[in-house]
Parts: C-alpha cells; sequence; structure tokens
C-alpha cells in the first residue's frame, strides 16, 4: 500500500500538540524544585461532634432526596405501566424496555435484563402484570448483585493510613467538587488530609482547588499553570510521608479516554504513584457525571485499563431523573460505585448503597 | 469501538436479501431493529428514537432499491437522510444585532463547558474583527471567576466582573452598560452551571435574561449527555426561548445522539461544536457529519453517492479492463488521483468496500502532503516512463527527483510501492468479481 496513509487520526495529532502545550513546561526529575506550597493552616477545633451525628442521621433522607427525581422519574413509570396492563403481554415488556432505557441503564444490561425477565415470567407462569414488579426488582438487584457477590468493599480503600486516593476522569465531571467534599469528610472523621494539585492545565483549576481546601479546612500542595503533573504528585507524597499525612488526595486534569497521550500522562502519574508510596493504601476514584450515557462504559474501562481504578464516584445525581448508569457500570465493569454527588455543598457527597439505591429507584 | 458499526450491522441482517426491487416490510422492520438499537446506543432519546423510526419506515417500506445498492446500504442511505434533515441547518451562524452590542447569554448544565466556550467564542468572533468582552456572572463556583479571567487573558480579550459578592442580573447589565461605554460590540455573559430543576437559578437566568434581552441564548450541552438531554434542553428552552445549541467535547469518542434530541424536541440549531480543550477548538456543525457519526459509520453514504457521481462510468469500465490485464500506468494512477480527490478520505471508500474490515482502516489516514508529492514525482516523467516504469533507469531517477523537488529515495519508493500495488489490484480485481455475483458494489480503486 502507499505510504500516504499516515497511522494517526486527526485527533492524535491535536493531542500531540497538546501534549507539546502541556509538558513543554516538563522538567523530567526536578521534582523537588519549585515546590511552591499553600499552607493553608486553619485551627481544627472549628468543627463539632454535633455536625457529624446529624449528617449520619439523615443519610437515608438525604439519598431519597437525592434520589427524589430517579425515583419519580422510574418508579412512577413502572407503576403506570404495570397498571394500565392487566394481563403480561409483549407491548408491556416493550414499555418496561423504554423505562430502563430512558433511564440510562444502558442497551446491553436493558436487553439483559427485560429478557431474564420474559424467561422468569414464562417459567414461573406469571400472568398478571402487577406480579412482575418483584421480577423486575430481583432482576436489577442481581445485575447489581453481581459486584456485589465479588465481596468488593465500597468502603473507600484508606485503610490503614497513610493512604492515597488518586482522583481521574473526563472534563467536567466533578472531580475537583469531590475532592474539596471528600478532604471535608475525611476530616470530620479525624484524618490529616492533604491535597496535591495535580491539575496544572486548565485555567484556575488550581485556584478552585484551593478554595476547596479552605473551605475543607486542609492543606495543599500545588505548582505553578503549566507545571509537570508528575512532579506535583511527586512532591505531594513527600510531603504527606513528611507530616505524617494520613490521606492524600490528588486532582488531576480532565482527560477524554481516547487521547492517548493524556491518558498516556495519567499512567506516568500512576506509577509514580506505585513507585514513590508503595507503603500506602491506595484507593483510585473514577469520577462520572450521572447524566452520562452509554459513554460512561467506555470510560470506565480505558481508565481502568490505564491507571486501574478501584471504584466509582457518580456526580451530580441530584439532577438527573435517571441515574441508570449506575446499573450500567456495575453491571458491565467489575468496579463498584463508592460514593456519589448530590449537590454543590461540602456535605454532598454520600456512600453508595446497592439497596437503598434500588429502593429509591425501583420503590 | 465497542459498537458495530450499524452498516455492517445491516449487511448482516440483509446481506443475505439478494438481487433488487423494492423494500419490503420485513426488510424495513429487520433493519429497523438494528437502526432503533444503534440510536439508543448512541444516546438518542427512546421517544425520539420511536418517532423517527416510525417516519423512516413510512419513507422506506416499498422504496425502490438503486441499482448500485444493496437493501442494506439502501435502508442506510435513507435514514442518513431522515436524519440529517432532522438534524438542521449547516452552519448556522450568530445573530447579530443591528444596533451593536450584540449580546450572547451563555447557559447549561454543570460542567457542561460554558466558560471554555465563552473564551472560544470571544477568540473566533475577534478574529473576525468583533470586539467582545466577556461577563462573570458565575458568582457561585470556587474560581469561576478567575477562570474567565484566565481564559479571557490567553485570547486577549477583556473580562468584566464585579466579583463573587453581586447579583448575577445586575453584573450583566453593568456589563453591557460597560460594554457600550467601551465600544466592545460583542458581549459574553458566562452563567454558573445549573440544573434545569433549580427554580431559584432558573429563574435567575430569566432574570438576566430580562435584564439584557440577548440576541443569542446558548445552551451548551455536553456530547456524552444520556438520555435526559431531552428533559435539559426543553426546560432551559421552555424556561429561556433558546435560540442555538453548542456541541462539546465531540473530540471524545460519544456518538452525540443527544445532538438528535435536542434538535428534535427544541427545534434550535446547533451552531457550533466544541472539539477541544484549547481555546481555537471550536467548528461549525456539520449535520451530514453528525448524522453519520450518531449512526456510528462515518461518512459511508454521502461517500456512495458521491462514488456515484463522480466516477465516469467508461473510464471506470477501460480502467477496470487494464487492472484485469495488469496494463495499469502511471497516467492512470494519476488519474485515479484526481478522482479520489474528489472523493474523499481514502480510508473510508476502502471501508464502503464489502468485505474489507473496516476496523482495520479506523487509523488509516490520507496524507495530503505524501500524495501531492507523488503527484510531483509522476509528473516529473515522460509519457514512456509512465506508460512503462521498468525503463526508470538510476539516471532517469535522478532526473526525476530532481524535476519533483524530491530525492531519488523517494522516487524508488514509488516506483517500488507501485509495483506493489499492481500485484494487489490484481488480488482485489478478483475480490471484485465474487462481489459482483452477488450483486453487491463494486467500486474500482486505484
Ligand atoms: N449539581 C451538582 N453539581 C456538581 C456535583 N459535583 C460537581 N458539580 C459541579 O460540576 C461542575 C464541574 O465540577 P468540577 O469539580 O470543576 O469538575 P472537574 O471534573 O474537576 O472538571 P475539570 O477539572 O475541568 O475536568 C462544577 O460546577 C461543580 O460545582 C454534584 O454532585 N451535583
Ligand atoms: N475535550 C474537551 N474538553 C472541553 C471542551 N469544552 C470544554 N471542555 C473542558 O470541560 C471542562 C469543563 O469546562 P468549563 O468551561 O469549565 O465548563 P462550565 O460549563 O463552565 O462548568 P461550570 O461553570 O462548572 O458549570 C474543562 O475541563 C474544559 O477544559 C471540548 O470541546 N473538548
Ligand atoms: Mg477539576
Ligand atoms: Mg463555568
Amino acid at each position: 500500500m502507499f505510504k500516504f496513509f499516515k497511522k494517526s487520526k486527526k485527533n492524535e495529532d491535536e493531542n500531540i500538540k497538546e501534549d507539546i502545550q502541556k509538558e513543554e513546561v516538563e522538567e523530567e526529575n526536578k521534582y523537588e524544585e519549585g515546590l511552591e506550597e499553600k499552607e493553608l493552616d486553619k485551627s481544627d477545633e472549628s468543627n463539632n461532634g454535633s455536625e457529624i451525628e446529624g449528617k449520619k442521621e439523615d443519610f437515608f433522607t438525604k439519598l431519597k432526596k437525592g434520589l427524589s427525581k430517579t425515583r419519580q422519574g422510574v418508579t412512577e413509570k413502572i407503576d403506570s405501566i404495570l397498571k394500565s396492563y392487566g394481563k403480561i403481554d409483549d407491548d408491556l415488556f416493550d414499555e418496561l424496555e423504554e423505562v430502563l432505557i430512558t433511564a440510562d441503564v444502558g442497551v446491553n444490561t436493558t436487553m439483559e435484563v427485560i429478557d431474564n425477565l420474559k424467561k422468569q415470567a414464562k417459567e414461573q407462569k406469571i400472568k398478571e402484570a402487577n406480579d412482575i414488579r418483584e421480577l423486575l426488582k430481583e432482576e436489577i438487584e442481581g445485575t447489581l448483585k453481581k459486584v456485589e457477590d465479588s465481596k468488593i468493599d465500597r468502603k473507600l480503600n484508606i485503610d490503614p493510613s497513610p493512604a492515597i486516593i488518586l482522583v481521574v476522569g473526563v472534563n467536567g465531571a466533578g472531580k475537583t467538587t469531590t475532592i474539596g467534599k471528600m478532604a471535608w469528610n475525611l476530616k470530620q472523621e479525624g484524618k490529616k488530609v492533604l491535597i496535591a494539585a495535580g491539575d496544572t492545565f486548565r485555567a484556575a483549576a488550581i485556584e478552585q482547588l484551593e478554595e476547596w481546601a479552605n473551605r475543607a479546612d486542609v492543606n495543599l500542595v500545588a505548582h505553578k499553570e503549566g507545571a509537570d503533573p508528575a512532579a506535583v504528585i511527586y512532591d505531594g507524597i513527600q510531603a504527606a510521608k513528611a507530616r505524617k499525612s494520613d490521606v492524600l488526595i490528588c486532582d488531576t486534569a480532565g482527560r477524554l479516554h481516547n487521547k492517548k497521550n493524556l491518558m498516556n500522562e495519567l499512567n506516568k502519574i500512576f506509577r509514580v504513584v506505585e513507585r514513590e508510596y508503595p507503603e500506602a493504601s491506595k484507593e483510585v476514584l473514577l469520577v462520572v457525571d450521572a447524566t452520562t450515557g452509554q459513554n460512561a462504559i467506555l470510560q470506565a474501562k480505558v481508565f481502568k485499563e490505564v491507571c486501574d481504578i478501584t471504584g466509582v464516584v457518580l456526580t451530580k445525581l441530584d439532577g438527573t431523573a435517571k441515574g441508570g448508569v449506575v446499573i450500567a457500570l456495575q453491571s458491565e465493569l467489575n468496579v463498584p460505585v463508592k460514593l456519589i454527588g448530590v449537590g454543590e455543598g461540602i456535605d454532598d457527597l454520600q456512600p453508595f448503597d446497592t439497596k437503598s439505591f434500588i429502593e429509591a429507584l425501583i420503590g | 469501538m465497542v459498537f458495530e458499526s450499524l452498516s455492517e450491522k445491516l449487511q448482516n441482517a440483509l446481506g443475505k436479501l439478494k438481487g433488487r426491487g423494492k423494500l419490503t416490510e420485513k426488510d424495513v422492520d429487520l433493519a429497523m431493529r438494528e437502526v432503533k438499537l444503534a440510536l439508543l446506543e448512541a444516546d438518542v432519546n427512546f421517544k425520539v428514537v420511536k418517532k423517527f423510526i416510525k417516519d423512516v419506515k413510512e419513507r422506506a417500506v416499498g422504496s425502490e432499491v438503486m441499482e448500485s445498492l444493496t437493501p442494506g446500504q439502501q435502508v442506510v442511505k435513507i435514514v442518513n437522510e431522515e436524519l440529517t434533515s432532522l438534524m438542521g441547518e449547516k452552519e448556522s451562524k450568530l445573530e447579530f444585532s443591528s444596533t451593536p452590542p450584540t449580546v450572547v447569554l451563555m447557559c447549561g448544565l454543570q460542567g457542561a463547558g460554558k466558560t471554555t466556550t465563552a473564551g472560544k467564542l470571544a477568540n473566533l468572533l475577534k478574529k473576525q474583527n468583533k470586539r467582545p468582552l466577556l461577563v462573570a456572572c458565575d458568582v457561585y463556583r470556587p474560581a469561576a471567576i478567575k477562570q474567565l479571567q484566565v481564559v479571557g487573558e490567553k485570547v486577549d480579550v477583556p473580562v468584566f466582573s464585579m466579583g463573587d459578592k453581586n447579583n448575577p442580573v445586575d453584573i450583566a447589565k453593568a456589563a453591557v452598560e460597560h460594554g457600550k461605554r467601551n465600544g466592545n460590540d460583542l458581549i459574553i455573559i458566562d452563567t454558573a452551571g445549573r440544573l434545569h430543576i433549580d427554580e431559584n437559578l432558573m429563574d435567575e437566568l430569566e432574570g438576566i435574561k430580562n435584564g439584557v434581552n440577548p440576541n443569542e441564548i446558548l445552551l451548551v450541552v455536553d456530547s456524552m449527555t444520556g438520555q435526559d438531554a431531552v428533559t435539559v434542553a426543553e426546560t432551559f428552552n421552555d424556561r429561556l426561548g433558546i435560540t442555538g445549541v453548542v456541541l462539546t467535547k465531540l473530540d471524545g469518542d460519544a456518538r452525540g445522539g443527544a445532538a438528535l434530541s435536542i434538535r428534535s424536541v427544541t427545534g434550535k440549531p446547533i451552531k457550533y461544536v466544541g472539539m477541544g480543550e484549547k481555546l481555537d477548538e471550536l467548528r461549525s456543525f456539520h449535520p451530514d457529519r453528525m448524522a453519520s457519526r450518531i449512526l456510528g459509520m462515518g461518512d459511508v453514504l454521502s461517500l456512495i453517492e458521491k462514488a456515484e457521481e463522480s466516477f465516469d462510468a467508461k473510464k471506470a469500465m477501460e480502467l477496470e479492463k487494464k487492472i484485469r490485464s495488469q496494463q495499469f500506468t502511471f497516467d492512470d494512477f494519476l488519474d485515479q488521483l484526481d478522482q479520489m480527490k474528489n472523493l474523499g478520505p481514502l480510508d473510508q471508500i476502502l471501508g464502503m468496500i464489502p468485505g474489507v474490515n473496516s476496523k482495520q482502516l479506523k487509523n488509516l489516514n490520507v496524507d495530503e502532503k505524501e500524495i501531492v508529492k507523488i503527484e510531483a514525482i509522476i509528473k516529473s516523467m515522460t509519457k514512456e516512463e509512465r506508460n512503462d516504469p521498468s525503463i526508470i533507469n538510476s539516471s532517469r531517477r535522478k532526473r526525476i527527483a530532481q524535476g519533483s523537488g524530491t530525492s531519488v529515495p523517494e522516487v524508488n519508493r514509488l516506483l517500488k510501492q507501485f509495483k506493489e500495488t499492481k500485484k494487489m489490484m490484481k488480488r482485489f480485481t478478483d475480490v471484485e468479481k465474487t462481489m459482483k455475483k452477488k450483486g453487491k458494489l463494486g467500486l474500482p480503486f486505484f
């Protein structure tokens, strides 16, 4: 074949440019230099225990509230469908299929769930539409169970100290905000938290994280815009060691998973963590926007390959009428959803719980 | 890619159907199931899909299958045409006010890309001799103002801000006054991300709208958005009467079905697409490209059509004969290069040929510079040399290299490749023969 075939997509060409721009400032092995640490010493005494109590109490209400839109969306639709059908027939299954798909459950998962539902209904000789609700619930639960059964803990893997949490994801998913919330939560639990500003690319990303560090009242390690992100993480690790921090949380720049160079950059960061902090408990969190459709699965797959994600944070669940992407993520990927974001406030981060999620989803 | 492309699926579903004639209801039903799944996998809203399928079905049943197409390709053609027309106008531009300044209001969900797009827009229009002013009305998100300021600095456009202690409605009003005083003929207002269900913040947007009467209200939507895109777009449109949509992060690999959903529920045009994080990566929208992207099949169909138009049938026949008898010369090759230039991306032409695995071709791209070089080399050959490359000895090579501004190794490479290609063409013509027997499209190439 003639050589005017190039083994590169236009996209990658652009990536290379981008990469050059991002790495222009990079100076390998100068991790010690340019450390421009921002000490944000604030009194530790400002938070009292009652707040923590209050938070724990209303977890379920919060969750329900966070998912209330979801609840109305899916449950009501299923209800009205089941009511409008006396007997089971193909149209009923079609409509149920529609409900799941419109909830971003995912085409594959939906087809699987509906097929199983049909089979079960036939085997158990179920005739009444109303009797199918329990089956549907079991089916969805079963799908989620795949992860449950493999005994993956939904708790963050941060014990014993020291621990490092690497936060990754596509652009605008909610990484930086999640870090702010997480830092606050961990601090409430009495942990000594340090944050590293690994997004040196996006405009004012460092300032944004700085503000969150202020709010959460924790320290921040940051370089200047344009610095090598791996160097920032390296410095973060050294600082965490020196101060005996319990948890180091690392922000990273948003990156689309199909951009090879940016994914390589992430892999480099990941390797720095592995190499420099082998003694630390590791958590790699992929932050996914709950309004994302089918692309969420692709994201999770690629990020898993590149930096071995150990958990997913699903953000903006307060906005979507759905949240079905949880099911798609759990069933098609062996990584548990660990936390959910239900707002822009500092206490709007909640642990994810399969049972209450399904309760809230299907009722 | 996880998803098998629609054309491949339809090829599988309808491939068995031989012969031509009209599309039967059964063909169409079979095809529509695949089309439906493809659209759903691309995140097109379920309701939109349903309606679309119904419309297309009506048009497709009983329609004549074109001579040169298989039934599967015929369905793709109809689906693609319908989708493209649904997608709306090509390149709708911004409406500029007859009495400057033109005011553009950006709105959308959290993290969609409003601030970045505001910067990109300022950058783009500045190049068209506008004098933009960026306005920081996100008083909520940490460092949102600072972000816009950094963006403004990068594109060298002033940013108006009143800090985060003022009401966004007041800031917007003051900004317009400021812009008028300072000769800014374009005012781009960045607002905080908000959920469509957040009544207070939606009220605030309405307040800004009433306060400054924007000429354009652009809804910024992440192309990765799922089924909910419909509700979001509907709500923003109902509350504000948006004038257009910007689809961001299209440099990703999401199929972008949200575009279709939004278009069909709001009827508003997609004015721009974001193709990267950098501030010059804003492009105009091409409905045909978007349709193909949603269907997951590149520009296959438009290429089929272009191929039909631009291939001179007689020439093609002659060429075929030549290929068969291995009489193919550099002149023919030059001809082919010309035709190819009218056709578009070579990888997709190859991808159209049934049996050629489109996945393997994904990463191939035609290097235009190489083509120019090849052309130059061939044009530096004499008539005789083009007809019979075997006479090209080393002194001729040197002359050709000099004449074409290339080097001898480059000339050598072309000669070698030409020889190999001739061999390969023989193999392809064999494939082609079998394809012809099956009644499938057989395009000559090279
Ligand atoms: N409603 C809602 N908004 C959220 C949530 N989490 C984050 N956001 C908002 O989403 C937007 C993007 O959040 P960021 O934290 O900046 O996202 P990011 O992933 O760090 O973005 P980049 O660094 O630019 O890739 C901001 O406006 C946040 O306030 C959530 O759980 N609910
Ligand atoms: N790859 C890619 N990234 C984009 C594009 N447009 C925006 N982004 C990125 O998406 C993230 C969010 O962009 P912003 O402009 O901050 O989004 P926003 O809507 O202003 O966010 P909020 O103000 O927090 O609601 C940033 O990381 C941007 O760099 C695009 O077209 N392609
Ligand atoms: Mg961030
Ligand atoms: Mg913004």
